[in-house]
Order: structure tokens, then C-alpha cells, then sequence
């Protein structure tokens, strides 16, 4: 075949994996066209890598062919990991996004300027992807340590801290703006590539535990723009396009997840959430009631209407299974049970659905708090499983609250209130939680998985006298 | 590289991005992990780029970088992939009832 033909192909099979990738994207709105997603995106990048070999310049496979091997040894472990562990896991993936475009922008560099290729467009191009690659790698893998508590959860903070990291970014602008003017300085390649580096460690470390949903979404966002840069560099179309679909995904996902938390992206971003804890709870402490799982279950089955409102507690103590027991035995004594789900509950976007669903309960059970917010005043009880400040009803009134102004679920509204709960601490963003001294609210402290466990055997056994 | 490349290469961007909020913003909330790791690995698409830069081997240098850079594309495509397809495996309605 002739040199032009071949490129004909290649960009005939971009064309054809950009067009599969969005109908990928569109099958997964839906629970029951979204593994079709799956197998389009399969597709797509099966034919977008087919289409690359075809490239003439691609001679050598052998190094291509070892990379692929290290790759996939790498990445089915990393797809088989427990599911509480995904978002540390999707981490992880930015990080190997962003290294993979500061890497490639960096040879780029190396090769353009031993052949004296570097055109301004493609220096300013090479200067933001390598820029956003490198800042990507560190921050989410910082973001990643924090998320598997390598690195402490609570905001790590120093004096002049934002001026510190913003006169960081500063250098590595400064020297991607110096080499956009004269390439030849490749001195300051490296100052670029370490200022990004450090940028992105700095960036992430102030941020607390709590708006770890919000920083994924960001990093996704920015791993995809990194991809876009990629593509601007080589000319290559399906990168711009995926990277794109990727970039606004990850945009979108964050301004979602700052609404959820009643944050803007620099109070995220400069804030250090949760670090200054307003003057902790004056005024006597209130008493809490408590009682043990035999008064659960007795609420529970006198019962009409039950929701779950289930938080990432649940997941840590493992009781996801249990909890679909409870359904299990609720209904069948014609309850109805509904499951109330916080859009941060959990550590990434989506996160709870996708353990209720590892479960086996029933996504049309799953409801988001704009849907169930409403039901709450209907309620007969609600039971609290290991969540936390997305039901402090502080975050309504309280305007010295860290939360204040956050959108929660509206449990305190419900006839009563079940807290399954360790103990009094305070939860991942360090709050004191007004909920659990409630009048209507009944504390059951231990292990949720043995609580609910208790509960069930309490349930089941005494399911006669109904 | 003609100044016409960078333009169309703008306008791509430009629609691409406007694509992306419309098809994102009716991806339901109870599928917002799995369209993370679904958008992890359609963006490992740079696994085209890196295999070039690997693969025509002009420097020892960008040979070295390249072959990191397709090892990290894999790994996203393989893992992203996986691990979209058994997230959504999970996802299931109400049983009829009986």
C-alpha cells in the first residue's frame, strides 16, 4: 500500500473509534445499555491502536510489545480490587494518565529540538501538556495516598501556603512562557517538569479526606486535558477528542460534587476544609439516647415506611450485606424500605451505588437526596449506617458550622431516628454531629455489621408475634 | 504545521467538549463510578501517541520515555475497562415480585 493510503486508514479508523467512544459514553446513561458502553469503547480503542501500527514511522515493536505486557500485568490486578478500594484505584489511573502525556510531551521535546522542529505553537502546546501531565501525576497520587490513608486524611497546612504554591505554578509558567520565546533553553525543561511535580504534591496535601470526591473529579478533569494537550502536540485528532469527552466528564462530575458540599472550586482547592473546626461545640453537651438492637428492631418492624440513609462507615465495617438482609427482612413483613443516597456519600462520585450494587440491592431502591428529601416527613424510621455529616442538621441553621449551607438529607424530619455508630467521634471532616442528641434520634453503638447482624436475628426471630 | 491545522484542531476541541457536557450530563448518578473509569480508559487513547514515539525509535532518550508512556496507557486501558464492565455486572433491578 502506498504511504498515502495507509494514512487514509489510520485516520479512517480514528474517525471511526471517535464516533464509537461517544455512543460508549451515551450507552452508559443508563443502567441497562451501559455495559453496550463497554464493548464501544473496546472497540474504539481496539481500532484507533490497529489504525497506529499501520503508521509507517512505527518500526520497532519489541519495546512496544514489553510495555504491553508490564501494562496489562499491572492493570487486571488493578481491576480486580475490593470496591471500597475504586477510588483509590481511579487515582491511581490519573496519575498514569498524566504521566503517560508528560512523558510523551517530554520526548516530543527532546526530538523536536534535536531536529530543530520547535515551532512556538509546538513548544506552547508541549509547555501545557507537560505542565498538566506532571501536576496530574503527583497530585493524584498524593490524592491516591490519602485515599488509602498512607498520607494523613486531615488537611496538612503551613504558613503562606497559597502564596508558596502559587508562586510554584508561577515558576513553571514563567519557564514554559521563557521556552515558548526561545526553545533552545532546555535548561529550563527540567525546572518545568520539577516545578509541575512539586505544584502537584502541594496542591493536593492541604486538602482534606472529606472533599476527596471533588479532587478525583478534578484530576479526571485535568488527566483529560493533559490528553487534549497530547493530541495538540501530535496533531492527532481522536486524543483531542477523547481527552476532551474525558475533560468536560471530569468537570462536570467536580461542579457536582462542589454543589453537594455548597463549596466553590477555590475554596476546595485554597480552603483546607475541615481544618478550622469552629470553635468546637460550646454549651453543655446534650444527652444521647441510646439503646441496643432489640429496640431497633422493634422500631424498625412497628414501622410503615423505612429509608436507609447508608454512609461509607457502612462500607468500612463490611455490613453492606447485612444491610441487604435488613431489606430483605423488612419487606418481607411489607415494609417499604428505600435506600437515601448523599451524591458525596462515599469517596468518589457514584461511589455508594456501586457498593449497595456489589450487594445485590436493587438500584431502583437507590434514591438521590433531591427525589427521597420530601419522603423524610413521611418517614416512619430512618436508619443511619455509618453516615455522618451528610445528615448533621447543623448544616441548615448553624452559621458557624463548617457545614453550613451544605445540602443534606433531611433525616431529622422522620418520626424517628436509628444512628448505628462506633462511637461519639466525629466523622471524616472532623464535626460534631447535632443529629445524634435529637429527641427523635436512638444511638446503637458497636460494629454497623454486627449491629445490623443483631438486629436481623432479632427481626427474624421474633417474626410470629407481628 | 500550517496555521490551519491549529485552527481545525480548535474547532475539534471546541465541539468535542460541547459533546462531552451533553452526553455526561445524562449519564445517571448512580453510574458516576463507572463513568469515571469508563472516561479513565477512552482517555488512555494516548496510547496512540506514546506507541509512536516508542515505536520509531529515533533516541535511546524518547525510546526509554515512550515505552513508559504505552505501559501507563495500558494499564489504564486494561484496568478501566475491566474493571467499568464489572462494576456495571453489579447493577440490577427489583426482581418481579413474586
Amino acid at each position: 500500500m502506498s504511504p498515502d493510503a495507509i494514512d487514509h486508514l489510520t485516520q479512517a479508523s480514528y474517525l471511526a473509534a471517535s464516533a464509537l467512544f461517544i455512543f460508549s459514553l451515551r450507552w452508559l446513561s443508563r443502567p441497562d445499555t451501559a455495559r453496550r458502553g463497554v464493548l464501544a469503547g473496546v472497540l474504539g480503542m481496539t481500532l484507533a491502536v490497529v489504525g497506529t501500527f499501520l503508521h509507517p514511522e512505527v518500526v520497532h515493536y519489541e519495546w512496544i510489545a514489553i510495555a504491553v505486557v508490564v501494562g496489562t500485568i499491572i492493570g487486571v490486578p488493578l481491576s480486580r480490587v475490593a470496591l471500597t478500594a475504586v477510588p483509590q484505584r481511579t487515582a491511581l489511573s490519573h496519575a498514569f494518565g498524566g504521566l503517560a502525556a508528560g512523558l510523551v510531551g517530554t520526548a516530543k521535546y527532546s526530538l523536536w529540538l534535536g531536529e530543530g522542529e520547535l515551532t512556538t505553537f509546538r513548544m506552547g502546546a508541549i509547555a501545557v501538556e507537560v505542565i498538566l501531565g506532571f501536576v496530574t501525576l503527583t497530585g493524584s497520587l498524593m490524592a491516591a495516598g490519602k485515599l488509602q490513608e498512607i498520607i494523613p486524611t486531615r488537611p496538612i497546612t503551613y504558613r503562606n501556603q497559597n502564596l508558596i504554591n502559587l508562586t510554584l505554578l508561577g515558576v513553571a509558567v514563567v519557564a514554559g512562557g521563557w521556552l515558548i520565546v526561545d526553545p533552545t533553553q532546555w535548561q529550563l525543561f527540567p525546572v518545568l517538569i520539577g516545578m509541575s511535580l512539586l505544584f502537584g504534591v502541594l496542591l493536593i496535601i492541604p486538602i482534606g479526606g472529606a472533599d476527596m470526591p471533588t479532587v478525583i473529579s478534578l484530576l479526571n478533569s485535568y488527566a483529560g486535558l493533559a490528553a487534549v494537550a497530547m493530541g495538540f502536540v501530535l496533531e492527532n485528532k481522536v486524543l483531542i477528542i477523547a481527552g476532551a469527552l474525558d475533560g468536560s466528564s471530569g468537570f462536570i462530575l467536580s461542579v457536582i460534587m462542589c454543589r453537594a458540599m455548597n463549596r466553590s472550586f477555590t475554596n476546595v482547592l485554597f480552603g483546607a476544609f475541615g481544618q478550622v473546626q469552629a470553635a468546637a461545640m460550646q454549651g453543655e453537651q446534650k444527652a444521647v439516647k441510646s439503646g441496643n438492637a432489640q429496640d431497633a428492631a422493634d422500631l424498625l418492624e412497628a414501622a410503615n415506611q423505612v429509608v436507609i440513609v447508608p454512609g461509607y462507615g457502612m462500607a468500612v465495617a463490611q455490613a453492606q450485606h447485612r444491610v441487604h438482609e435488613l431489606r430483605d427482612q423488612l419487606t418481607k413483613r411489607g415494609i417499604s424500605v428505600k435506600f437515601a443516597i448523599h451524591p458525596v456519600a462515599g469517596r468518589m462520585p457514584g461511589h455508594m451505588n456501586v457498593l449497595l450494587a456489589e450487594a445485590e440491592i436493587p438500584y431502583d431502591e437507590l434514591f438521590e437526596m433531591d427525589d427521597i428529601n420530601p419522603d423524610f416527613a413521611q418517614t416512619d424510621v430512618v436508619l443511619v449506617v455509618g453516615a455522618n455529616d451528610v445528615v448533621n442538621p447543623a448544616a441548615r441553621h448553624d452559621k458557624s458550622s463548617p457545614i453550613y449551607g451544605m445540602p443534606i438529607l433531611d433525616v431529622d424530619k422522620a418520626k424517628s431516628v436509628i444512628a448505628i455508630k462506633r462511637s461519639m467521634r466525629p466523622g471524616f471532616a472532623g464535626i460534631d454531629n447535632e443529629l445524634y442528641t435529637a429527641d427523635n434520634t436512638m444511638m446503637v453503638f458497636g460494629d454497623a455489621k454486627a449491629v445490623i447482624g443483631d438486629i436481623v436475628k432479632a427481626l427474624s426471630g421474633g417474626s410470629g408475634i407481628h | 504545521m500550517h496555521q490551519l491545522d491549529l485552527w481545525s484542531m480548535a474547532f475539534v476541541f471546541m465541539l468535542a467538549t460541547f459533546i462531552g457536557f451533553d452526553v455526561i450530563r445524562n449519564v445517571s448518578r448512580l453510574l458516576h463510578t463507572p463513568l469515571m473509569s469508563l472516561t479513565n480508559a477512552i482517555s488512555a487513547i494516548a496510547v496512540v501517541g506514546s506507541v509512536i514515539i516508542a515505536g520509531e525509535q529515533k533516541t535511546t532518550f524518547s525510546t526509554v520515555l515512550g515505552t513508559i508512556a504505552v505501559a501507563a496507557s495500558i494499564t489504564n486501558i486494561v484496568s478501566g475497562f475491566l474493571i467499568t464492565d464489572r462494576m456495571l455486572r453489579m447493577f440490577k433491578k427489583r426482581e418481579p415480585s413474586k
